[in-house]
């Protein structure tokens, strides 16, 4: 039997030593597993974690990545702070870019970018509707949110599945599930630089997560708002005695994590895509929630979370372009990185306790 | 004057490296660099192996001539424009997408490097650079239909369908134009997996297809699963993109393989010749190869698991497609409600084959949508 007891006190030294101790064993196990599979260990790390660096436009590449991940992150964040278990982001998200996509094709016409503010208002709507289910559920009937909210993803990707098939299938698109382009009004443009012109796909919607990071640091720290959610979470019974009201707080994390995944799912369709089709997602939602863990669930963390994980899939596609590394090697790098970064936090809350089980 | 004397070594190293570049890209012997975007792995044995095996004979083909890089895995959204447009930057001088999802993605980078060549698998969207390739399947789907119809013995054929699109709705009723051909009485349920590649799905559906008392099975999804189930429970089955008897010897009757090496070869050597182009005009249509059995892009695999004199009924249909003497879609045509799509003596054209939404007679219920 293995036993976590938590330490009295996380030693100041151990929270800079241990993610170092993290990403050296990654290094070794990852150069390990290189060389036995044949490929030169030095330049798959090379690209891996340096060649996304390696150009301007391919760093606007991780940006554009992370953006989703980003804004869905912190949403979960809310959550999970307050003990609230939110994992139908993908779902929410999903819900999110139709509602968008649906009021963007009733206007086919339409050329002002304000109208952007309409649909990323429809996105937050879609998302949190969707959210609102778990969280009716949860403080109506005391049903298990992981459940529902988890479930809720399935039956988000069967609807626009059929969406996209049927009701807005563009009838000239030879029968292919895909829904007409939409109308400039809603797509998110590309960022021109002076002289330099668009840096590979970095478009408007990354202002969103220069704007969402701080005050979500501000909400989560400065506010009532977020003293509760705090409390909640670390400390139910002590949120119990201070009066706040459990159910009011989940409904709120829920309808805002929701809402939040339902906007990337908005800014990722409208600056990526530009018209519906059966996927839109490929798993955004559930990637957030490790990017939420590994951000230590603050804001600047997830930040940095959303950026590390964002790299390393695009490391891993430069390894295959180049190397032609399989993705499911790079895919056990990814595994190994997580696998210390977790346990190096956890380890530094907690010491292990090897007792005998009982016979 | 220190700004100056930059500005002079800049240009001289500007000049030196343009110089490089142009001796570089004009040094006899130096590879076409081709790249390719996989939907999936190879590991599926269906439709992304078929790819590799074309990959491979390009490389067979021409060696040190050219310089192959792969992508796989690649969704079919923000990371497929992300990935091809980082392969045309890598000098790739023309780059095959192998999935349909891959259209509009392939259109933005295309227009990004109009001087990269682009190869859009099952695509309809051409342009100045960007050509389409595809191959007839339902041609294999007809024999299928054929072989079914005189191998059943409940007159049952189940078959599984990806997504209720043209596509996969032209083989349905190709296989039912064989089957009809053969056996008035037997008939096609067709389940939809909502998939192109799902092995649990896949066999769920062919067990279904079982337990309904189907003895012959077909497919338009990637994964050898419905074989094997068929071989468990002593159905037989075709195969599906390439060769999968070793999955189902018993079961497996034939295989439809979808043989892109050929379409590869001839485009980079047009490439190579200066010859690759797309044709004016909007459509830019002679920049679409659509080629089937008489073009060898369609290969089917041995007869095998049947009867010699059904094996030479299947044998008569594939020569009858490769010589023209069979039009699978000549009328009269009428479909499973009654209705007359086209009267006797005419034929569907390759237009009217991409906007099927119904299915013939011999397919039971009605498409989806």
């Amino acid at each position: 039997m293995i036993t976590f007891i938590p330490r009295d006190k996380v030693s100041k030294n151990w929270i800079i030593i241990a993610p170092i101790l993290s990403i050296v064993f990654t290094i070794f196990f990852g150069l390990l597993i290189f060389t036995f599979l044949g490929y030169n260990p030095l330049e798959t790390l090379y690209q891996i974690f340096v060649s996304p660096f390696s150009r301007i436009d391919r760093i606007s590449d991780i940006l554009v990545k992370a953006c989703p991940l980003i804004i869905i992150g912190t949403g979960l964040m809310l959550c999970f702070k307050s003990n609230v278990w939110n994992i139908g982001a993908e779902g929410q998200f999903i819900m999110g870019a139709l509602l968008a996509g649906f009021i963007a094709l009733s206007f086919p016409n339409i050329e002002t970018k304000f109208f952007l503010l309409i649909t990323i208002l429809a996105g937050f709507v879609g998302g949190a509707l969707w959210a609102f289910i778990p969280a009716i559920l949860k403080t109506k009937l005391n049903v298990n949110e992981i459940l529902v909210s988890l479930m809720l993803v399935y039956v988000a990707m069967l609807f626009i599945d059929f969406i996209v098939r049927g009701p807005l299938r563009d009838p000239m698109s030879f029968g292919f599930p895909l829904s007409k382009p939409y109308p400039d009004g809603a797509l998110i443009n590309k960022i021109p630089f002076p002289g330099i012109g668009f840096l590979g796909q970095l478009h408007y919607g990354i202002l969103f997560v220069l704007l969402l990071i701080p005050v979500s640091w501000i909400f989560v720290n400065k506010t009532l708002g977020g003293f509760k959610i705090n409390v909640l979470g670390s400390a139910p019974q002590a949120a119990k005695f201070a009066g706040f009201k459990q159910n009011s707080i989940t409904i709120t994390v829920l309808l805002l994590s929701g809402g939040l995944a339902g906007v990337a799912g908005v800014i990722e369709v409208s600056a990526n895509i530009g018209q519906l089709q059966p996927e839109v997602s490929f798993g955004y939602g559930f990637t957030a929630i490790i990017v939420a863990f590994l951000g230590r669930l603050t804001p600047v963390g997830i930040l940095f979370a959303g950026i590390i994980i964002a790299t390393v899939k695009l490391g891993a596609d430069n390894a295959q372009m180049t190397m032609g590394i399989p993705k499911v090697v790079t895919g056990l790098f990814e595994g190994i990185l997580l696998f210390f970064l977790l346990t190096g936090e956890t380890l530094q809350k907690y010491k292990i306790k090897w007792s005998e089980g009982k016979k | 004057m220190i700004k100056f004397c930059m500005r002079i070594f800049s240009l001289i190293a500007l000049s030196i490296s343009v110089l490089f570049f142009v001796i570089s890209s004009t040094f006899a012997g130096s590879p076409t660099k081709v790249g390719f975007v996989y939907l999936t792995t190879p590991g599926d044995h269906g439709w992304t192996y078929a790819h590799e095996l074309g990959k491979q004979m390009v490389e067979k083909r021409f060696g040190k001539d050219v310089k192959v890089s792969v992508v796989e895995n690649v969704p079919e959204g923000p990371d497929a424009t992300r990935v091809i447009r980082e392969l045309a930057k890598q000098g790739n001088e023309i780059i095959f997408t192998t999935s349909f999802g891959y259209m509009e993605p392939t259109l933005k980078v295309a227009k990004e490097f109009p001087n990269v060549k682009f190869e859009h698998i099952t695509g309809y969207k051409r342009s100045k650079n960007v050509a389409t390739g595809n191959i007839r399947f339902y041609e294999g789907r007809y024999i299928q239909g054929v072989v079914a119809g005189l191998m059943t013995k409940t007159n049952k054929i189940g078959y599984i369908g990806a997504y209720p699109i043209a596509e996969v709705i032209m083989g349905i009723n190709a296989f039912a134009q064989g089957l009809k051909s053969v056996n008035k009485d037997a008939s096609i349920s067709v389940i939809w997996a909502n998939t192109w590649y799902d092995p649990v799905k896949e066999a769920d559906a062919a067990k279904v297809h079982i337990a309904e008392g189907a003895d012959v099975l077909a497919q338009h999804t990637d994964s050898p699963a419905m074989l094997q189930i068929a071989e468990k429970n002593g159905a037989m089955g075709f195969g599906q993109s390439t060769d999968m008897s070793a999955f189902a010897p018993k079961a497996q009757l034939f295989a439809s393989i979808n043989n892109w090496g050929p379409y590869y070869i001839k485009k980079i050597e047009e490439l190579r010749n200066g010859k690759w182009n797309t044709g004016d005009g909007p459509n830019h249509w002679p920049g679409n190869v659509w080629g089937g059995i008489k073009s060898d892009m369609l290969v089917i695999s041995k007869f095998q698991n049947m009867p010699a004199n059904v094996a030479q009924k299947a044998q008569e249909a594939l020569d009858g497609i490769k010589t023209g003497k069979i039009n699978i879609f000549a009328g009269p045509l009428i479909d499973n409600t009654g209705k007359e799509i086209i009267p006797a003596g005419k034929a569907l054209d390759d237009g009217a084959l991409w906007g099927m939404n119904y299915y013939l007679q011999g397919v039971n219920g009605k498409v989806p949508g």
